[in-house]
């Protein structure tokens, strides 16, 4: 551990501190909005997964509450160190997403399923879930490497080539929800860094063309890119009249039912009979708005919303105070990641986008999910700590 | 570059500022784009979503109701229910995979005994007419099997046991050709009025009384809304709407008169028919037809083999009903007909005394009586009582002359060659000849020669081209029995609840009133009594000892081929007639030979008279 004044990109503006005031300057703001979401997850699974696991019916809840309590400890830890440590370790840190995610894929090939986890003993490990976080603090710190010639061509396609690869190897899973959060997060995190407005066109172009090439061209040609289910999950939501309950369009109707159903003040626990009845596919993962929706109507599903709004406008604020670039770049890829599923996962639920797989962050069931979650916040939590140091020992030595 | 380098402080340029201000406005916009959608989902049609939620979770299931029972005039049960257990499959609950599916099929057939492609095929057709709606595999199962399929639920997906009730016949052969049967309600019926509130798949009568009287006898089905979960499976009811049973059905039929007229026929081996009516109404008190069968075999469906076999002329027909569809000349029993019509057109009068020399050559024919006796002079009741064929010969050359078609006339208006109107579905007109119908054949080369004198001097004794059936037959004796009036048979008395309440008396047609004048009857029914009472009579023999009066005629129908046909038409008690029996039996030679000896057997089994009285000695076919 460096000491004060000493660590190679500080400015003297880190110091130790009380570890009590410390804490004080957490956001709150944001604390809260987290807490809210783990509550409303806690109470809607308890709904959703009453009747699951016959003779427990808290076996999800429970689970689901040892994973924030997890995840929360870590989010404290984080946000009391201060992440431009991350910095020094990027190529470890990207390195060893690489790494995961290859071993996910030689299990899975070893197995021969199709396999996104790692068995550990006490939950399923999905690398490409902490590949999210090791990628914003990986592909920020070469961003902040090549900031000088962040207009030339060749830092935006190198970047882009960094995100690339683990993009690729997340979709060979084949995880393609996750993939596209991979994808995000580095054009948001060059977009914030400043890259010129030429090169984010020449990237659409290219993302147009690499579309066109999936959907249309590829399987006309008989080389079929994406296998049968994400074909379906990406066009389903045009077609919903089917009535196959195994058809990605039922399942669709189905959330929509769950969703209109609750009104607008929801049909409460007992009488939701979408979920309860498991006429919501998937209700406790990739569904679990829909039961928002349903149990706890337009009002529920709003609150549910304004949380994640709260959330992101955080990641907003907190990118405009960081107190240098890195913090900057972390805090636009975090919102940027949760921006991208909250509105994948509930554009899925409500019917005006495909369904891709990917969980409600800390709404969701899944321990990866949750914990990584929320250590994306810690890092955003000490983001602001940082910042709020920094001004504080500004107005220090003014004064 | 507008940013400073990542260890130095950061300060917010405008152009940062204007990138996170689009980074939010994209937020934004996201955002307010999915709360209009959940606007409209939730606030716009959630109405709609949720009858859908409801539409998803609620299942109506057919709760039977039983049919009403039928009974006969004592309350005897005839037709009963039973509640019998049937084997269904949920078509989509079978597994996808093929070889998996016919693993399942194939497990099925060896516990049902039926062939599993069959089986397979079955499920199949039926999934696809009715989608979503469990195919029946096999009704009437045994317990042990219904057990064996629930405790094997997991190796058996998709089959389900439900309860149904069918039709019990506890008296089997007796009285099979009145009740009909049962089967699905058809898209036509479905159509009309009297089937409100059946629904497809229901079963309803398609023949018989069953057909007749099928809206008193139906019920009504109730239903029982479940709450099923997105597999299918119940939980829990939400409501019941109880099914209603149907109506009991009284019918004027005699339990034991019809099981003694079936009996009295089958005892001769050979095809025919009876019916016993109540000449004063028209109620039927038994109508069988010989062969029978045991309707319990349609009861929980029928193989096309055994229906084949029901059908079969070489094994005698058995669903045929000779009683209503038999199509056969009567032979001496229309000389009544003869009788009334020449008394009232005034051809003769009961003293009017043709010459009997034991034959009568008509054009070049000669027709004769049988064994060739010849009587003598004869007035009408002795002609009747010694069944004199020249007499009526002459009255048949008489009417032809004349012109005016008068034993044609009298015949339909005795209730030949049209349908009685009896409420039992598909009975036959018959055929009565006239010189017109001839003619017309015979100009359309359907026949070989026209109408000539010997045609009329033909049906004046019930040979030649007439077609009548024994219900024809009672109803003609019934109405000069009766005085004149032509009644309508009927079979079904009155509508019951269970516990025998009288709902609705079933109102017969109405009965046609003829002007016969007294004389006509009193000599017509002198003669019909000396011919089954006084010596010389044709079926004297038969009703020696017999404690009750009768006035009967017998017939023998020449058939050419077929052999002689029996026939025996009675009214009883001779002074005030309360039953009219009409028997025919094909092949069973002369009328005192064969179907004198059952009438006599039904008269005693109503009349209540046992023992030796009741069968009597002549004319009786080898035991």
């Amino acid at each position: 551990m460096a000491g004060p004044g000493s660590t190679p990109f500080g400015t003297g503006v880190q110091r130790f501190t009380e570890p009590r005031a410390r804490i004080l300057r957490l956001d709150f703001l944001m604390l809260f909005g987290t807490l809210g979401l783990i509550v409303f997850s806690l109470v809607t699974l308890d709904t959703v997964t009453a009747s699951d696991v016959p003779g427990s019916p808290d076996y999800f809840v429970s689970r689901q509450a040892v994973y924030a309590v997890v995840g929360l400890t870590l989010m404290i830890a984080l946000a009391a160190i201060d992440y431009s440590r991350f910095r020094e370790l990027r190529i470890g840190l990207y390195a060893g997403m690489i790494g995961l995610i290859v071993l996910v894929l030689a299990v899975a090939g070893a197995t021969r399923g199709s396999r996104r986890w790692l068995e550990l003993p006490f939950f399923r490990f999905q690398p490409s879930e902490l590949g999210k976080v090791l990628l914003i603090l990986a592909l920020s710190a070469f961003i902040v490497d090549r900031l000088r010639r962040l207009p030339d061509r060749e830092t935006t396609s190198r970047i882009m080539l960094l995100a690339l690869l683990p993009t690729l190897l997340v979709m060979a899973q084949p995880d393609l929800g996750t993939s596209i959060v991979y994808v995000t997060i580095a054009l948001a995190l060059l977009f914030v860094a400043g890259t010129k407005w030429t090169h984010f066109a020449a990237l659409g172009g290219l993302a147009v063309g690499a579309v066109t090439l999936v959907l249309v061209i590829a399987p006309a040609a008989g080389v079929p890119l994406l296998k049968g289910y994400q074909q379906d999950r990406l066009t389903a939501f045009l077609e919903k009249d089917n009535a196959d309950p195994q058809s990605q369009g039922y399942q669709l109707n189905q959330a929509e039912t769950a969703i209109g159903s609750g009104r607008k003040s929801g049909r409460g626990s007992d009488a939701a009979t979408q979920t309860r009845l498991d006429f919501l596919p998937e209700s406790r993962t990739d569904f679990v708005f829909a039961a928002v929706g349903e149990v706890y109507g337009f009002v529920g599903a709003g609150i549910v919303l304004s949380l994640y709004a709260l959330l992101i406008w955080r990641s907003l604020r907190i990118l405009t105070i960081a107190k240098n670039l890195y913090g900057a770049l972390l805090a636009a890829g975090v919102g940027a990641m949760l921006m991208t599923q909250v509105f994948v996962n509930v554009g899925g639920n409500v019917g005006i986008m495909p369904i891709t797989g990917i969980p409600l962050p800390l709404m969701s069931y899944g321990g990866s999910s949750v914990i990584v979650t929320l250590i994306a916040l810690g890092l955003l939590q000490s983001v602001y700590v940082q910042a709020r140091e920094a001004a504080a020992s500004k107005s220090e030595a003014l004064a | 570059m507008y940013l400073p380098t990542g260890d130095r402080r950061m300060v917010v340029t405008p152009q940062l500022a204007l990138r996170v201000a689009i980074l939010g406005g994209i937020a934004l916009v996201l955002f307010a784009v999915i709360f209009f959608r959940l606007w409209y989902l939730q606030v716009l049609s959630g109405d709609k979503y949720l009858a859908e939620a409801n539409d998803n979770r609620v299942r109506e299931v057919k709760v039977e109701a039983p049919r009403g029972r039928i009974v006969d005039r004592n309350g005897t049960v005839l037709v009963d229910n039973r509640l019998a257990l049937v084997v269904q499959v949920q078509p989509e609950q079978l597994p996808e995979d093929p070889v998996r599916r016919a693993r399942v099929t194939r497990r099925l057939g060896r516990v049902l005994n039926r062939n599993p492609r069959a089986l397979r095929r079955k499920i199949r057709r039926e999934a696809r007419q009715l989608p979503f709606s469990p195919v029946t595999l096999k009704t009437d199962v045994s317990l042990t099997t219904v057990l064996y399929l629930q405790e094997n639920q997991s190796r058996f997906p998709g089959v389900e046991v439900e309860r149904v009730f069918l039709r019990k016949y506890p008296h089997e052969a007796v009285g099979a050709h009145l009740f009909g049967q049962l089967g699905e309600v058809t898209e036509d019926q479905l159509d009309r009025p009297r089937y409100s509130g059946v629904a497809l798949g229901d079963r309803v009568g398609q023949s018989g009384i069953e057909l007749q009287y099928d809206r008193y006898l139906r019920g009504r089905n109730g239903a029982s809304r479940i709450q099923v979960d997105a597999r299918g499976l119940p939980k829990g009811e939400l409501s019941v709407r109880d099914p209603r049973p149907g109506k009991r059905l009284r019918l004027s039929i005699d339990f034991g008169v019809q099981k003694a007229g079936q009996a009295a026929l089958a005892r001769y081996g050979k095809p025919g028919g009876f019916v016993a009516m109540d000449p004063r109404s028209g109620e039927v008190i038994g109508l069988g037809s010989n062969p029978s069968y045991d309707p319990n075999v349609f009861a929980k469906g029928i193989s096309s083999a055994v229906y084949q076999r029901l059908q079969d002329p070489d094994n005698g027909a058995p669903l045929a009903n000779r009683a209503t569809q038999g199509l056969y000349p009567t032979g001496s029993t229309y000389k009544l007909i003869t009788a009334v019509a020449g008394l009232e057109s005034g051809l003769i009068s009961p003293a009017t005394v043709l010459f009997d020399g034991g034959s009568l050559t008509v054009g070049g024919v000669t027709f004769r009586n049988a064994g060739n006796v010849s009587h003598g002079a004869v007035a009408l009741p002795r002609a009747l009582q010694v069944s004199s064929d020249v007499y009526f010969y002459r009255v048949g050359l008489m009417a032809d002359q004349k012109g005016g078609e008068v034993i044609q006339k009298w015949a339909g208006r005795l209730g030949l060659g049209h349908t009685t109107g009896i409420d039992l579905p598909g009975e036959g007109a018959g055929l009565v000849p006239t010189p017109e119908w001839r003619n017309r054949l015979f100009r359309r080369n359907l026949t070989e020669r026209p109408w000539s004198s010997g045609d009329n001097v033909n049906l004046a004794v019930g040979q030649g081209d007439l077609q009548a059936n024994p219900l024809q037959m009672a109803v003609a004796y019934s109405a000069v029995a009766n005085g004149g009036r032509v009644v309508t048979p009927h079979i079904g008395l009155r509508v019951e609840d269970n516990e025998g309440r009288i709902l609705q008396q079933i109102e017969p047609g109405a009965r046609r009133r003829l002007d016969l004048s007294a004389s006509t009857r009193n000599s017509i029914m002198q003669g019909l009594r000396a011919a089954a009472n006084e010596s010389g009579g044709t079926s004297t023999p038969v009703f020696e000892g017999f404690p009750i009066t009768v006035a009967g005629k017998t017939g023998t129908a020449e058939r050419g081929a077929q052999g002689d046909q029996s026939w025996y038409v009675v009214a009883a008690p001779y002074d005030d007639p309360r039953i009219v029996v009409a028997v025919t039996i094909e092949r069973g030679g002369f009328g005192a030979e064969a179907a004198a000896p059952a009438a006599r057997r039904i008269l005693a089994a109503h009349f209540g008279i046992k023992g030796k009285k009741a069968i009597g000695t002549a004319g009786e076919a080898p035991d």
